[in-house]
C-alpha cells in the first residue's frame, strides 16, 4: 500500500479551482451509465446522493433507518460555520482555514482544510435557497453567533436544531431525486460488506432489517458516508445505532484507517447518573457563550451551589485562559473539567461534574433573552434532570462526542481501495486531532454537495468498467461470510447480553483511552480487548433468528466489529506518544499541564493497513507539510 | 432524588404477518431518573436472559427527542401523556410505584405494524417526495444575503419546520389523517419566499398523496396538535387549507 494524497500543485488558494479544471469529466450523456452506491444518508450521504443524481448518475442509497431523515446528523444542535464575514469582524476564508488547522492541532492536511473553508460559503447559499429557516436578525438578514475555538462570529444556526434543519434540507433534495427516479432508496437496509473485484470496490452486501434477507448490489463506485465510531465507548452523545461496521469492513477489504485514536470528548454534556443509562445528552456548546463554568475552590466542598460565595468559586477557564475564557476549544475545556474533578473539586452526587452557571447572564441580559437563545436546551435539561437551570446552575461533564479519525482518503476523498470513497465523519480528513465546533456539519455538506460531485468523475472517466454481475464469486463469498457470521452469533447462546459486553468494552476504553492516556493503561487495554472479544464469542446471548427483524442481532453484529476496532484504536494511541488535540498522552505535557506536540517525530497521519485479525496491522505515514500556517504550540491564553 | 419503583407492563406483541396480542411483564426496581426506553431496556435484558421469547422490538435512535424514531401508545396516548414529549424523553418519575402501564404500537390504517411496537411510517416520506422541498439543484443558489426574510416569517417557518416526522399526529387522529405533518411542511414553504415558485403543485401533490396512501380526512378534531411532541400548531392546517383552495382556484383559470 502506498499513500498518495494527490494534493494539487499551485498556491493554496488556487488548488481547488485548478484541480476541478484538471480532473477528467464524464460526458452528461454517459453519466446515466454509471451506477454509484451511497451508503448512509446523513448530511454527507444525502447531499452526495442528491447532487450526484442531479448530475445524472444512477444512485442506489442505503440506510438502516426507516427514513433518511432519522440519521444521527439530525441531532446536531449548535450550528454550522462559514466564512461569510457578515458581522464584519475580520473573518475570511483564510481565517476559517487558519482556525481549523490550528484548532486541529496541526494534524490535518492543509489543502483539504483550505478547500473546506472555500466551500463553507457555498453551503450557506445553497441551504438558504433550499428554504432552511436559519436564524435572522430584525433587518431580515442572517444572524451569526460565536463558537468555541474562534474569535469571530461565523456560526449560522436554526435555533438549537441546526443539524435537523440542514438534514431535512438534504433529505428534501434526496426525496426530490427519488421521485424523479435518479435515486433508488433502500431504507431499513444495513450494508454489511463491501465487495471488491479486480482490486476495485464494485458493490456491497446489504441485509434487509425486516426480513433478514441478504441482497447483492453492484456499482462502478461505492461511497461510504456512514458516520463516526464514537459508540465504541458505549456511552456517547451519538445516536444509539451509530456504528463503525461499514468503515471497519472497508478496512478489512483494503482501505487504510487513519488516526483511530483521535476522538473528541465534548465538554458540555449532562453527567452520567445511573447504571441503566443508555446514552449521554449533549448540551450545545453555544451555552458556553453565556454560561460561566466553575467549581468550588476547596476540594470536597459539598455545599449547594447557591451557598458557595463568589470568592470561594474557581472560574478555572477564565482564570487560566483569559483571552478565550469559557470559549476555549473542546479538548481544553474537557481536560480541565476532568482535572478539577480529579482534584476532588467536582460537584453533584458523583463528583463527576462542574457547574455551568447562567446567573450573571440572566442578570445582564434578562431571563427573556436567555430563554429566547437557549429555551429549548434549558427545557431539555430540565426534562432529563428535573432541575431548573434558570435558578440552579447546570451540571455538566465531558462525554464522547465525535471521532476525527476515520478512513484515510486522498484529496479526492477516495480511500486506498480504488473506487471506494469516504465522506463526512466517516473519513479522517479535515479536523486533525481536534474538531472545532460547528465544523462537522460544514464538512459533511462540503463533502457531499461540493467535493465528491467534482472528484468522483475523475475516477469514473479514467477507468474502464467491465460489467460485473452479482453472480460473481466475490459477491457469493462476501454474502456467505456475512451469513456465517450472523449464524455464529446466534449459535453462541451464552449468558450475557450484547449490551453487557459493549459496556465492558466501553468502560475499558473510557478509562484507558479516553480523555487522558498513558503507556501503562494503553498496554493493559491492548491485552484486555482480545480477552473481552474471546469471551464475547463464547458467552454472548443473541436471541431470535436471522430471517426476521432482530434488533439484538443487528446490535451484536455491530458490537462484534467494535470489539475488533477498539484494538486498532488503542494501538494507534499507544503508537503516538506525543499529545495533540483530543489525544492527550500524560507523558507529553508542558510544565503547565497543556498538551505538548512533538512535531519533529509525529507530524504525520497514521494510516493503518489490515493484515489479518491475528496479524499486527502495518503503519503507513503521510507526512504533513505546513506551507501556510506555521507550526506553533497552540495557545489560547 | 431518584427512587426505585415497580411496574406492571402490558405490552403488545406481534410477529411479522401474524395477529398480535398483549403480554404482561413485571418491571422491577426501575430508577425514576431512567427514561421510558431505558426502562424497556431493563425489561428486555431480563427477557433475553430468561431465554423463553424474544425481547420487545421498539424503534429508537437519538434518544433525545429529535430523530422521530420512537413512539408508542402508552396508556392509550401517543408518546405517553406528558405534554410536548417524545417517548424517549419521558422519564419514569412521572409514573407511580405499582402502576400498570399499557404499551402498544401507533395505530393507524396507513401505519401497518411490522413487529411488536414497530410500525411502517414510510408513507410520510412518500408525502414529502411529492414536493416537501424547494427544487434547487446544487450550484444554482444566489448569495445568501440577497434574500432578506422578515424575522417573524423566518421564526414562523422554523416553528413549522420543527416537525420530527414521528407520526404521533396520525396515530392520535380519529381518522388517521396526516394533516398536521403535511401542513407543517407546506407551511414552512408557504411562509418563505423560496417556496413560492412551487407552492401550487406542492400542496396539491402532497395532499393527493396523503389521500392515496390511506391517510384519513381531517375533520378538525385537533387531537393531532395535542399529541404533537414538538407543539406544531393547528394554524398550519388552516394555512394548508388556504394554500389548497388557492391552488385549486388557480388551476381553474
Ligand atoms: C449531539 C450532537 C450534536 C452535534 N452538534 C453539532 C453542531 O452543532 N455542529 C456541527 O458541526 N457538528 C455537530 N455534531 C457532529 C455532527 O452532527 C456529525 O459529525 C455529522 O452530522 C455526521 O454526519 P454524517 O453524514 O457524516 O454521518 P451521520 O449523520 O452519522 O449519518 C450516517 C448515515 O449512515 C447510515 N449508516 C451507517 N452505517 C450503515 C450501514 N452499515 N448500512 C447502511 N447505512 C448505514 C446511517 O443510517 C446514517 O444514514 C454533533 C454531534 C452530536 C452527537
Ligand atoms: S406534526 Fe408533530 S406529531 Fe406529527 S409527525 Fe410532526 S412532530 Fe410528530
Ligand atoms: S429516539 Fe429519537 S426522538 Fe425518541
Amino acid at each position: 500500500m502506498k499513500l498518495d494524497a494527490k494534493i494539487p500543485e499551485g498556491p493554496m488558494a488556487e488548488k481547488w479551482t485548478n484541480h476541478k479544471f484538471r480532473v477528467k469529466l464524464v460526458n452528461p450523456a454517459n453519466r446515466r451509465k454509471h451506477k454509484i452506491i451511497v451508503v448512509g444518508t446523513g448530511l454527507a450521504g444525502a447531499s452526495a446522493a442528491a447532487t450526484l443524481s442531479e448530475q445524472g448518475y444512477q444512485i442506489e442509497a442505503f440506510t438502516y433507518s426507516d427514513s433518511p431523515r432519522r440519521a444521527h446528523s439530525i441531532a446536531a444542535q449548535g450550528g454550522i460555520n462559514a466564512a461569510k464575514n457578515y458581522p464584519n469582524d475580520g473573518d475570511s476564508i483564510y481565517r476559517l482555514f487558519y482556525d481549523t488547522v490550528k484548532g486541529g492541532d496541526f494534524r490535518s492536511r492543509e489543502a483539504n482544510v483550505y478547500r473546506l473553508a472555500e466551500c463553507s460559503n457555498l453551503i450557506i447559499d445553497h441551504c438558504v435557497a433550499q428554504g432552511i429557516p436559519f436564524a435572522r436578525e430584525y433587518g431580515g438578514y442572517l444572524d451569526n453567533r460565536s463558537f468555541g475555538g474562534a474569535q469571530v462570529s461565523r456560526t449560522f444556526y436554526a435555533r438549537g436544531q441546526t443539524g435537523q434543519q440542514l438534514l431535512l434540507g438534504a433529505f428534501g433534495a434526496l426525496q426530490k431525486e427519488i421521485k424523479k427516479g435518479g435515486v433508488k432508496m433502500h431504507t431499513r437496509c444495513e450494508v454489511i460488506d463491501i465487495v471488491v473485484i479486480g482490486g476495485q470496490a464494485r458493490g456491497i452486501i446489504s441485509r434487509n432489517l425486516i426480513t433478514g434477507e441478504l441482497t447483492r448490489h453492484e456499482a462502478d463506485a461505492v461511497v461510504l458516508a456512514t458516520g463516526g465510531y464514537g459508540n465504541v465507548f458505549f456511552l456517547s452523545t451519538n445516536a444509539m445505532n451509530c456504528n463503525a461496521s461499514a468503515a471497519w469492513r472497508a478496512y478489512k477489504k483494503g482501505a487504510a484507517f487513519a488516526n483511530p485514536c483521535y476522538t473528541q470528548i465534548h465538554p458540555t454534556c449532562i453527567p452520567v447518573h445511573g447504571e441503566y443509562q443508555s446514552k449521554l445528552t449533549l448540551m450545545s456548546e453555544s451555552l458556553r457563550n453565556d454560561g460561566r463554568i466553575w467549581v468550588p475552590k476547596k476540594a470536597g466542598d459539598k455545599r449547594p451551589a447557591n451557598q458557595i460565595p463568589e470568592e470561594e468559586r474557581d472560574y478555572y477557564l477564565e482564570r487560566k485562559y483569559p483571552s478565550f475564557g469559557n470559549l476555549v476549544p473542546r479538548d481544553l475545556a474537557s481536560r480541565n473539567a476532568k482535572q478539577v474533578c480529579d482534584e476532588g473539586r467536582g460537584v453533584g452526587p458523583t463528583g463527576q461534574a462542574v457547574y455551568l452557571d447562567f446567573a450573571d447572564a440572566i442578570q445582564r441580559l434578562g431571563k427573556a433573552n436567555i430563554e429566547a437563545k437557549y429555551g429549548n436546551l434549558f427545557e431539555m435539561y430540565n426534562r432529563i434532570t428535573d432541575e431548573d437551570p434558570y435558578t440552579t446552575p447546570m451540571m455538566i461533564f465531558p462525554a464522547v462526542h465525535y471521532t476525527m479519525g476515520g478512513l484515510w482518503v486522498d484529496y479526492n476523498l477516495m480511500t486506498t481501495l480504488p473506487g471506494l470513497y469516504a465522506l463526512g465523519e466517516c473519513n479522517f480528513s479535515d479536523h486533525g486531532a481536534n474538531r472545532l465546533g460547528a465544523s462537522a456539519l460544514m464538512q459533511g455538506l462540503a463533502d457531499g454537495y461540493f467535493v465528491i460531485p467534482n472528484t468522483i468523475n475523475d475516477y469514473l472517466a479514467s477507468n474502464k468498467f467491465e460489467k460485473v454481475s452479482t453472480g460473481h464469486d466475490a459477491f457469493a463469498q462476501a454474502e456467505k461470510e456475512a451469513k456465517d457470521k450472523l449464524d455464529r452469533l446466534l449459535a453462541v447462546k451464552g449468558n450475557r447480553t450484547v449490551d453487557d459486553f459493549h459496556k465492558e468494552l466501553g468502560h475499558l476504553l473510557w478509562e484507558n483511552c479516553g480523555m487522558s492516556r498513558n503507556e501503562k493503561g494503553l498496554t493493559e487495554a491492548l491485552e484486555k480487548i482480545p480477552q473481552i472479544r474471546a469471551e464475547f464469542w463464547k458467552n454472548v446471548n443473541v436471541p431470535g433468528s436471522a430471517d426476521d427483524l432482530n434488533q439484538a442481532l443487528e446490535k451484536a453484529n455491530r458490537v462484534a466489529d467494535f470489539m475488533e476496532f477498539a484494538e486498532l484504536m488503542v494501538r494507534d494511541a499507544l503508537d503516538r506518544p506525543e499529545s495533540c488535540g483530543g489525544h492527550f498522552r500524560e507523558e507529553s505535557q508542558t510544565e503547565e499541564g497543556e498538551a505538548k506536540r512533538d512535531d519533529e517525530n509525529f507530524c504525520y497521519v497514521a494510516a493503518w493497513e489490515f493484515k489479518g485479525l491475528d496479524e499486527e496491522p502495518v503503519l503507513h505515514k503521510e507526512t504533513l507539510e505546513f506551507e501556510e500556517v506555521h507550526l506553533a504550540q497552540r495557545s489560547y491564553k | 432524588m431518584s427512587e426505585k419503583i415497580n411496574l406492571t407492563l402490558k405490552v403488545w406483541r406481534q410477529k411479522r404477518g401474524e395477529a398480535g396480542g398483549f403480554k404482561t411483564y413485571e418491571a422491577k426496581g426501575i430508577d425514576t431518573d431512567a427514561s421510558f426506553l431505558e426502562m424497556l431496556d431493563v425489561v428486555n435484558d431480563e427477557i433475553t436472559l430468561k431465554g423463553e421469547e424474544e425481547p420487545i422490538a421498539f424503534e429508537h435512535d437519538c434518544r433525545e427527542g429529535i430523530c422521530g424514531c420512537c413512539g408508542s401508545l402508552v396508556n392509550g396516548k401517543t408518546h405517553g401523556s406528558h405534554e410536548r414529549t417524545t417517548l424517549c424523553q419521558l422519564h419514569m418519575r412521572h409514573f407511580k410505584d405499582g402502576e400498570t402501564i399499557v404499551i402498544e404500537p401507533f395505530r393507524a390504517k396507513a401505519f401497518p405494524v411490522i413487529k411488536d411496537l414497530i410500525v411502517d411510517r414510510s408513507g410520510l416520506d412518500q408525502i414529502i417526495a411529492e414536493g416537501g422541498y424547494v427544487s434547487v439543484k446544487t450550484g444554482n443558489a444566489p448569495e445568501a444575503s440577497t434574500t432578506p426574510i422578515k424575522k417573524e416569517l423566518a421564526e414562523a417557518a422554523m416553528d413549522a419546520a420543527e416537525c420530527i416526522g414521528c407520526g404521533a399526529c396520525v396515530a392520535a387522529c380519529p381518522n388517521g389523517a396526516a394533516m398536521l405533518f403535511t401542513a407543517a411542511k407546506v407551511s414552512q414553504y408557504a411562509l418563505l419566499p423560496q417556496g413560492h415558485p412551487e407552492r401550487t403543485q406542492r400542496v396539491k401533490n402532497m395532499v393527493a398523496k396523503m389521500d392515496e396512501l390511506g391517510f384519513g380526512n381531517c375533520s378538525n378534531e385537533y387531537e393531532c396538535a395535542v399529541a404533537c411532541p414538538k407543539g406544531i400548531d393547528v394554524k398550519n392546517i388552516a394555512r394548508l387549507n388556504r394554500e389548497f383552495i388557492k391552488a385549486t382556484l388557480s388551476q381553474g383559470k
